[in-house]
């Protein structure tokens, strides 16, 4: 408990540098301190979005312990190849955000800014296969909640199972929230891409791109959980 | 002014905080955690008055039995937006927003916290919330409760969805907050600024900002359901389609309590504060109190089933919220015994802020004894959705976090606005406080037990005298409330000049920064070599035996902390 460690002051490097490089704020004292600060806050914040899932996911595991068979069969209404598709999608793009960190680190502008584009990209693929799955269930009345009203071959099955219009609320709820997660992630890579094409950033400082990255692999980790949930079982 | 306060020292220098830019916009674009703080003070002040004034039309309402000055639909919603308004906008933020953000950087030796600019955020997020609020007024207002309890909220009255909306918004400037003293305390200390040395005000405020960070999205995602509820009907919390409205007061108390913390933590804060400048002591265990903290903040999580005793939840799950609900009086009755322990070894000086601490020493521990028997089962079945449940949580929301923040407001005011109340009338007003508190709330209490239920706009004659000394309670309170705010503008203009540590408080706030404060707080970063409150430094050196100190010129004064040594690089 007696920890008598005070933060350090400063680090050698910005003594010797006799000035403040420019991505210092007044208020911090060293790049390390800066640097440290805003990634103990990242996390912190990654934090809160996963305690903002874990309401839905808690909604989910009420609702199928109490209905198992209508979420079996309601999942089965899931089109699995789409979403396994996606998974690898947002997998890659996962490498490509960190693939960017690690070329800010050596300082390869030119593929750090291709590598946070490809990272774009995929996430757009991912958006767009989600809306292809989207528009198959609305076109046949497969919506959440009261306007759930299934019809056509694949799906009129389901109006006869109670409770399979909450398990598609759920679905919809948690894919949709994921959803808006992406477009956030997709906005801030571009904006960090924009910024590396500027020539922001450099070995001595890319918290931008690292905190972004950090922020995208939550919206990928959040997505391996919510494909089994889903879709598998 | 009293002597002791006189001899205190010098005065602020002429650039301060206040005045090193003027100008609206200077205040809308500030970056300085102490603006913020005053720009939150001033918005939190009109939501309590606002909220205020709604409680005094309620219990005008309640003087008399049937209708006597609203309708009851009008009364349904005027006691559910004083609920909400009090809770949501004002308390959860209060204390961490206004003080919190003033002077914990200052106590911890930092020129700011972590993240200025997400600090400002924070303020406009929440003013954004302030105005979903007032949509949701226009629309149609909300007669739920400060509730919301499904399935009702999701059909009636136009404003739910705005007002829903209004509570997720501002969530995030309380996360925000959160997520910048956390940051700010393990990463901004001042050299020398150890665990073992931190201010108890900065240890609850640690607790607190855990407490915001893991329990505010869980509301964000119930509110979000809701609103899915009322606009797609998705059935996850609406019986008529499937859902389940316990699984809704699962979801909202696993929020609400935790933020009950929220609203005390940091007025545990403010009172150790208080007791050991005013006892001119040593804090007696402070590892105690300080660990207590985070122990609530920990146990405050495993309690939320105790307001669902009677909602159908499984026996089981009921035994176990109140046995867990027990144990949360054991880190709270090791402050309070720390507490009196610490005023016992003092010598205790009764400037205003203190009458604050007593009363909230006295006023708490009727709170807490309260929400104990509600805690036990069998009696909760009884008291459930009475005005001893109101009682209770006034004593522990008003009794509790109202008089701490209006303690720490007192404490703090030379130094945040550089001038001196006057401390005759604070002194009045702290009285009226106490003694309206007392004849409003627990004329409750009795009436609670009695068998009167909360939230009836009627009711049967035999309560008609309880209800009418509660409501001349609710004006001898309003009426000392007012008093503050008149001497408090009133200081503004005319107050003196204070001086740099009007009490001779031992934290660094008072001992190395001027009264207001410079823009950067510090002159040179403080190099910290002592724990927070050392006042016995002074003895120790000049062979005083601790033992005077009835306010005539024994302000010990602490030593100022040595600067640090100056980066190569000048500091600026
Ligand atoms: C100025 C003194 C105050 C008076 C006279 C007052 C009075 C009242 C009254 C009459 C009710 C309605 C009780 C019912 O019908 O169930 C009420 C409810 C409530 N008050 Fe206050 N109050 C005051 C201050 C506060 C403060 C400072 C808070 C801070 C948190 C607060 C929080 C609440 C809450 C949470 C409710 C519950 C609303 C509900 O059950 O829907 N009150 N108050
Ligand atoms: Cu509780």
């Amino acid at each position: 408990m007696a920890t008598e460690t005070a933060p350090a002051t400063t680090s050698a490097g910005d003594v010797h540098a006799h000035q403040h490089p420019p991505h210092l704020e007044h208020h911090f004292v060293s790049s390390e301190q800066q640097f440290d600060s805003a990634k103990l806050g990242m996390w912190i914040f990654l934090a809160t979005e996963i305690l903002l899932f874990s309401g839905m996911f808690v909604a989910y595991a009420v609702f199928r312990q109490w209905h198992p068979d209508a979420f079996l069969a309601a999942s089965n209404a899931l089109n699995w190849v789409m979403g396994g598709t996606n998974t690898v999608v947002l997998l890659t793009s996962s490498l490509t955000v960190a693939l960017s960190i690690h070329f800010a680190q050596k300082e390869e502008q030119r593929k750090m800014v291709w590598s946070l584009l490809a990272t774009l990209v995929l996430a757009g693929v991912f958006l767009v296969i989600k809306y292809f799955e989207y528009t198959a269930k609305f076109e046949h009345g497969v919506y959440p909640g009261s306007f759930f009203d299934p019809h056509g071959a694949h799906y009129a099955y389901l109006a006869d199972i109670p409770f399979a219009a909450q398990f598609f609320s759920i679905y919809f709820v948690m894919t949709g929230i994921h959803g808006v997660h992406v477009l956030i992630g997709m906005a801030l890579i571009g904006w960090i891409a924009w910024r590396a094409n500027r020539g922001d950033f450099s070995s001595e400082w890319y918290t931008p791109v690292e905190l972004t990255g950090l922020y995208w692999h939550l919206v990928d980790i959040i997505w391996i959980f919510l494909f089994p949930l889903l879709y598998l079982i | 002014m009293d002597k002791a306060v006189q001899a205190a020292g010098a005065h602020a220098s002429d650039v301060n905080y206040l005045n090193h830019e003027t100008g609206l916009w200077s205040w809308l674009s500030t970056k300085d955690h102490k603006r913020i703080g005053i720009m939150y003070a001033i918005s939190l002040a009109l939501v309590f008055l606002i909220a205020g004034i709604l409680a005094l039309l309620v219990r005008a309402e309640l003087i008399g039995p049937g209708q006597t000055i609203m309708d009851a639909q009008t009364y349904n919603e005027a006691f559910t937006m004083h609920g909400i308004l009090m809770v949501f906008l004002f308390l959860v933020p209060s204390i961490p927003a206004i003080l919190g953000n003033f002077v914990l950087p200052i106590q911890l030796g930092a020129k700011d916290v972590a993240f200025p600019k997400l600090n400002l955020a924070s303020w406009y997020v929440y003013m954004v919330g302030a105005v979903f609020t007032m949509l949701a007024l226009v629309y149609g207002g909300v007669d739920t409760g400060w509730t919301f309890y499904t399935p009702y909220s999701a059909s009636t009255g136009g404003g739910v969805l705005w007002m829903t909306a209004a509570i997720f918004v501002t969530g995030f400037a309380s996360i925000f907050t959160g997520i910048n003293f956390i940051v700010t305390i393990h990463k901004m200390r001042a050299p020398g600024m150890t665990w073992n040395r931190l201010p108890l005000f900065v240890w609850g405020m640690y607790a607190t900002s855990i407490v915001q960070v893991l329990a505010t999205p869980v509301i964000g995602i119930t509110m979000i359901l809701l609103i899915l509820e009322r606009t797609l009907g998705i059935g996850i919390f609406d019986p008529a389609l499937g859902g389940d409205p316990v699984l809704f007061q699962h979801f909202f108390w696993f929020y609400s309590h935790p933020a009950v913390y929220i609203m005390i933590l940091p007025a545990f804060g403010i009172l150790s504060e208080l007791i050991a400048t005013f006892s001119r002591q040593r804090i007696f265990g402070y590892r105690a109190i300080a660990l207590s903290s985070v122990a609530i903040a920990m146990l405050g999580f495993l309690v939320w089933g105790h307001h669902m005793f009677v909602s159908g939840q499984s026996a089981v799950a009921a035994i176990v919220f109140s046995l867990i609900t027990y144990l949360i009086g054991i880190p709270s009755g090791i402050k309070v015994f720390n507490w009196v322990g610490t005023m016992y070894k003092g010598s205790i000086w009764l400037q205003t802020p203190m009458l604050y601490a007593l009363s909230f020493l006295f006023l708490f521990t009727i709170g807490g004894f309260t929400g104990i028997m509600v805690g036990v089962l069998a009696v909760d079945v009884h008291l459930h959705d009475t005005y001893y449940v109101v009682g209770h949580f006034h004593y522990v929301m008003m009794g509790g976090s109202v008089i701490a923040l209006l303690g720490g407001m007192h404490y703090w005011w030379p130094k945040i606005t550089g001038r001196m109340y006057n401390e005759t009338l604070a002194k009045i007003a702290a009285v009226l406080i106490f003694v309206g508190f007392n004849v409003t709330f627990f004329t409750q209490l009795v009436m609670g037990a009695q068998g009167m239920p909360r939230r009836y706009y009627d009711y049967v004659d035999k309560f008609t005298q309880l209800h009418q000394i509660s409501t001349v309670g609710s004006w001898i309170l309003a009426a000392g409330l007012f008093l503050v705010l008149g001497y408090g503008i009133w200081s503004l203009f005319n107050g003196e000049k204070a001086p740099a540590n009007p009490w001779g408080a031992a934290t660094l706030e008072w001992t190395n920064v001027s009264s207001p404060p410079d823009p950067h707080n510090f002159k040179r970063t403080p190099l910290v070599t002592r724990g927070p409150y050392d006042f016995h430094l002074a003895d120790e050196v000049f062979g005083g035996d601790g033992s005077a100190g009835d306010g005539s010129g024994d302000v010990r004064m602490p030593e100022p902390a040595p600067a640090a040594p100056e980066p190569a690089d000048g500091d600026k």
